[in-house]
């Protein structure tokens, strides 16, 4: 049967806002599908357009799929949503790239003809499901030597980043912390973040923590405006003594959803739905699970490649920023200046925090604020590095191009 | 008394209340809306126990409100809202709180107490918004109609002001603000109509539909979206519109329409409903104080009468003893019921497999002697559950599961071989159950419980030439059984507590309220119907006429006349109780001749319908015969309550069942008695007449009265 690719588009994105991990965060009280369900009715309720029952799949990441996150999530919040009983879902799990993975396997889906619409994103709410929560690692791993033992913890991963790149400083990650947080400030100051935020009811029984009863969480909670070098100078490094990792140049361990409609591009048209983004090209790449953090540029290489694009086509970056460092190593792999207004403009990850499985669809709704706000960028992209030694590349083309000026 | 003196006190007299708290939290509204304080309404425990307000939970409030009051007067919040915890937003004030009240200053301080916090909401210097988030009932709804804006969750399972129902007023403002909100026919519905029509609950959709709410959202994000339409009202983005109040003779065709309603349901024998409706005319002004300081006097009037007192007694009883029935052996003496045996398969054995397989949801099988009659058993059962399924009651799948269940067979081997539990519904004749008895015990395995659905025959007896006596359980239920919730279960003589236990189990899964009663002649309610029936019948025979005999028992508001009931209830039934009764207690019980031939003539009754009105049958009166004795109304009352007295008495010294209530839970349950008798024992100890049969009252002070 003979068969056209069909090209996909990104309609919109939502999410939640992020919060703290741990007892004291704002979702401490909130069930991790319910954070879900909020994303998807959202999406639903701003885009009138979308006959739901059209839908083809909800694809849903999580990293740890265990109770509020298990019992396959990408249905499950289906159902809770109100979307037909017809529409199907899934779970989906690439640790930190789960919500990247849930838009490429169904864009996949859409440009293969399976689908036409399709809601793709993820949660982690990594105070009810803290890391490692449950894993059990085949003892082959460490027996036959086939990782070291540092590569299942994240915050050593970067460390050994430290060790290949000697010429990434910690002065370099602090500064570049410091110029995410200032970004992230403006960006709330500026609107370019809160249109894409959902505001949820959090639930707060435990006075400890502060008023009680019904509240709602409208901020990203983990932002640090005003951090300084001076204020990250003193910050312990607790993946290894005298260290480069700190809770500063670093995500942190956060709770939050997101979701996204993606769409083949004829459908999104007869329906009248928004293009806010088209997809390029899109890739997957590993690395020593050692040095994950390095997994965004054999990714992006191969996305590249595929796009018949190079680095320098490429205008507007989004890259996670799980540490510093890892984006430092990506930039200096491409010879771009730590401070290329290009990257992040709105902040990143160390500001907003890294609810691992939900943050692929939060890099999409920045990157497509840039390409609203920038008619003169045609391409960009979304890179994250992944737990186990990989790395994700999205590229992505601004539908609001209007020609290089 | 300022209000924190006043609560103060009443909190001293409740000392055992959950006292719910109002936590007050602060949130930036959408849209640069501006700053909100939101009070959560939540006692702490999950759902399974509903926030309530008692003098306490009031002081809290109070103390929130006195937050969110100097806060809006400096400025630094917009609006202030009420929600509650989880799936519950208040369900109003603790009873218990009321029954432990003994002054009538104390019960005025009450409504006072409530009146003087709920008003603050509305005289708030900023707009206030309550947020139905889930059940919300009597003073939960008023706290809320108290705000300037509402809404609600299309997942309220149940709103509603139930005060009427249990013998009180809406009175912390229900009264005078609903009929000012969505006008008084509507509010006349709920707090009238749906309470007197055994509290029917509305559904948020219904909430909204009346106007009580001004906006309405789904569950998943209800507060979010709540919070999100607050923000659009206070910008401007939003205008809530509310229908116009007519204040003309709309107002008062209304509440003479309510009155209509509450005679018909009471007929003017229990207060409260009248009194709600003097509050609703007199609020036509729209003078909310006048209308409060009104509600205050009404709801402690009502609180200091025996009727309230009797209607909580008879709301705990159906709440909490039906739920566990009294002198039943321990539940984990009971043995599963994996299919169920149906002997006969008459109109009633019919009624009873459908019951048992929409219940259990087990196999059910229906025998008779032919299979012509087992055919039309099963036929009827099949159609029973098409006419469920053309109402959308049950979906086509579970249609055809309960049509897979129900089957007829003449192989009683093979049919109750396997069966946990065989219920005989044959004719009412010792013998014949008897054998249908015996051949069960053949066919059936030693541990299946073999029940009687008889009316009054002896269990013992019946169980008396089996091998296994002990397996045997009386199982009566009570006519429609799909309605009536009814059941009362007999221990026979040698009804062991297996048995018995298993009995209990399938009562609970049928969902029926059973109540433990000893092998007695017709056991509870038939026992007590028949000689309340039997002065009724006997003051006619006597020769007092009929309309009189009616007019006589008005006072108790019993939901039918007796002569409607002998109707309802069949008089060949009738008479064949009464029988068995006369032949037990020869000295109480007579047959009365009249009824007897009222059956030969085959007779439903005393009257006939004409032009739509219903008058004596001129057919029946020339087939009785009646004496010369005209006894006025109250003789009539007074000799059938002095029966009905001496024989719960006589009853209660034999051991029929445990305790008084449990006869009140049987004549509610089982005969529809209302609460403002409290079954019957409340009311007779109130009026005298317990005392004056029997020298003493049934019912320890405070049980269903004013405490001592």
């Amino acid at each position: 049967m003979p068969r056209t690719a069909r090209d996909v588009v990104f309609v919109d994105g939502v999410r939640t806002p992020f919060g703290k991990a741990g007892p004291k965060g704002i979702y401490h009280e909130t069930r991790a599908d319910d954070l879900v369900v909020k994303c998807i009715r959202e999406l639903v309720r701003r885009n009138p357009n979308l006959p739901v029952e059209r839908i083809d799949e909800v694809a849903i990441a999580a990293t740890t799929q265990i109770g509020d996150q298990g019992l396959t999530i990408g249905r499950t919040a289906a159902l809770l949503s109100g979307l037909p009983k017809s529409v199907p879902g899934y779970s989906i799990d690439r640790m930190c790239a789960g919500a990247l993975t849930a838009v490429t396997a169904t864009a996949g889906g859409i440009a293969f003809g399976a689908y036409d619409i399709v809601v793709a994103g993820g949660v982690e709410h990594m105070g009810r499901h803290p890391m490692g929560e449950g894993v059990d690692p085949n003892p082959r791993f460490v027996s036959e030597k086939l990782v070291d033992e540092s590569a299942l913890f994240m915050g050593m991963t970067a460390e050994n980043l430290h060790d290949r790149f000697p010429h990434i400083t910690k002065e370099r990650c602090d500064a570049y912390a410091v110029r995410s947080q200032e970004k992230a400030a403006k960006a709330y100051a500026n609107g370019d973040i809160q249109p894409d935020l959902v505001p949820v009811s959090i639930r707060n029984t435990n006075p400890d923590v502060g008023e009680t009863g019904w509240g709602l969480a409208t901020t990203d909670e983990p932002m640090r405006p005003g951090t300084t070098m001076e204020s990250l100078a003193g910050l312990k490094t607790p993946f290894r003594p005298h260290g480069n990792i700190t809770a500063g140049n670093s995500a942190g361990l956060n709770d939050g959803a997101t979701a996204s409609l993606l769409a083949a591009e004829d459908v999104a048209e007869e329906l009248g739905l928004p293009v806010k983004m088209r997809l390029v090209s899109y890739a997957f790449a590993g690395v020593e699970p050692e040095v994950m953090g390095i997994g965004p540029v054999p990714a992006t290489e191969k996305a590249l490649a595929k796009a018949g694009l190079t680095i320098d086509d490429i205008q507007a970056f989004e890259v996670n920023e799980a540490f510093a460092v890892q984006v430092l190593a990506f930039l200096d792999h491409y010879g771009i200046a730590d401070d290329d207004e290009r990257v992040n403009p709105f902040g990143g990850a160390i500001a907003f925090g890294h609810p691992l499985a939900s943050s692929g669809v939060r890099l999409m709704n920045q990157l497509a604020r840039r390409f609203e706000q920038r008619p003169d960028v045609r391409y960009g992209l979304t890179t994250m590095c992944i737990g186990f030694g990989m790395g994700g590349t999205i590229i992505w083309e601004n539908p609001h191009f209007e020609g290089g000026k | 008394m300022s209000t924190t003196e006043l609560l103060k006190r009443a909190a001293e007299l409740f000392p055992g209340e959950v006292v719910t708290s109002a936590h007050v939290r602060h949130l930036d509204l959408p849209l640069q809306a501006g700053k909100l304080a939101l009070i959560t309404l939540d006692n702490g425990f999950d759902h399974t126990k509903p926030t309530t307000f008692g003098p306490g939970s009031l002081a809290k409030l109070s103390e929130a409100l006195d937050q969110v009051e100097a806060e809006a007067a400096d400025g630094k919040i917009v609006a202030v809202a009420v929600t509650g915890k989880p799936f519950i937003f208040a369900v109003g004030a603790d009873l218990k709180g009321v029954e432990v009240l003994k002054e009538h200053s104390d019960a005025l301080a009450i409504g006072k107490g409530g009146h003087d916090v709920f008003k603050r909401i509305a005289a708030l210097p900023v707009p206030s918004f309550a947020f139905y988030n889930g059940a919300a009932m009597g003073g939960g709804v008023e706290v809320g109609l108290h705000c300037t804006y509402r809404t609600v969750s299309t997942g309220v399972p149940a709103f509603s002001l139930p005060e009427v129902f249990l013998g009180l007023v809406p009175g912390w403002g229900g009264c005078t603000i609903l009929p000012n909100l969505i006008g008084p026919s509507k509010a006349i519905k709920v707090i009238i109509e749906n309470s007197m029509s055994q509290n029917k609950q509305l559904r948020g959709k219904d909430v909204f539909e009346l106007g009580i709410a001004d906006a309405i959202f789904e569950p998943a994000d209800f507060l979010e979206q709540s919070l999100l339409w607050a923000s659009k009202v206070l910008t401007g983005a939003t205008a809530v519109e509310r229908e116009e109040i007519d204040r003309g003779k709309a107002w008062d065709d209304a509440v003479a329409w309510g009155r209509l309603v509450a005679d018909s349901k009471v007929h003017g024998a229990a207060p409260a409903a009248y009194k709600a409706l003097d509050i609703i005319q007199q609020v036509k002004d729209a003078d909310l104080q006048a209308g409060f300081d009104a509600e205050d006097v009404a709801l402690a009037d009502l609180i200091m009468s025996g009727e309230l007192r009797a209607g909580l007694y008879a709301f705990n009883l159906v709440q909490r003893r039906a739920k566990r029935p009294f002198g039943a052996p321990d539940k984990s003496l009971a043995r599963p019921v994996t299919k169920v045996g149906v002997v006969g398969a008459g109109l009633m054995a019919s009624q009873l497999a459908l019951l048992f397989a929409r219940r259990l949801q087990v196999p059910v099988v229906l025998t008779d002697i032919d299979q012509e009659r087992v055919d039309k058993g099963v036929g009827y059962v099949h159609a029973e559950i098409d006419k469920l399924l053309a109402k959308g009651r049950i979906s086509p799948d579970n249609a055809n599961r309960l049509k897979g269940l129900v089957t007829g067979s003449l192989d009683k081997a093979t049919a109750f071989g396997d069966a946990d539990f065989v219920i005989e519904a044959v004719f009412e004749e010792m013998g014949v159950k008897q054998n249908v008895f015996a051949d069960l015990e053949a066919v059936v395995s030693p541990t299946c419980v073999l029940a009687t659905n008889t009316s009054s025959l002896s269990v013992t007896e019946m169980a008396s030439k089996l091998q296994h006596p002990e397996r045997v359980v009386g199982f009566h239920f009570f006519n429609p059984v799909a309605i009536l919730p009814l059941l009362e279960i007999v221990r026979a003589e040698k009804t062991d507590d297996a048995s018995l236990a298993t009995a209990f189990g399938v009562a609970r899964k049928l969902k029926k309220t059973a109540v433990l009663t000893k092998d007695a002649p017709a056991f509870v309610v038939n026992r007590i119907l028949l000689r309340f029936m039997d002065a009724i019948q006997g003051a006619i025979d006597e020769g007092t006429p009929i309309e009189t005999v009616e007019k006589a028992v008005l006072p108790l508001g019993l939901p039918m006349s007796p002569i409607v009931l002998l109707e309802l209830v069949g008089p060949a039934i009738a008479l064949h109780v009464s029988e068995t009764l006369a032949a037990a207690f020869p000295e109480r019980y007579t047959v009365s001749e009249n009824l007897g031939k009222l059956v030969k003539a085959g007779k439903r009754g005393f009257y006939v319908w004409q032009d739509g009105q219903q008058v004596l049958d001129p057919e029946v009166l020339a087939l009785l015969s009646f004496g010369t004795t005209v006894l006025t109304e109250e003789q009539v009352l007074a000799r059938a309550l002095d029966a009905v007295a001496q024989e719960i008495g006589l009853m209660l010294d034999e051991g029929v069942v445990g305790e008084a209530q449990d006869i009140d839970l049987c004549m509610i349950t089982g005969a529809g008695w209302p609460f403002h008798l409290g079954g019957i024992t409340p009311y007779l100890d109130r009026e005298g007449v317990s005392e004056r049969v029997n020298g003493k009252k049934f019912l320890a002070p405070g049980l269903a009265s004013i405490p001592a």
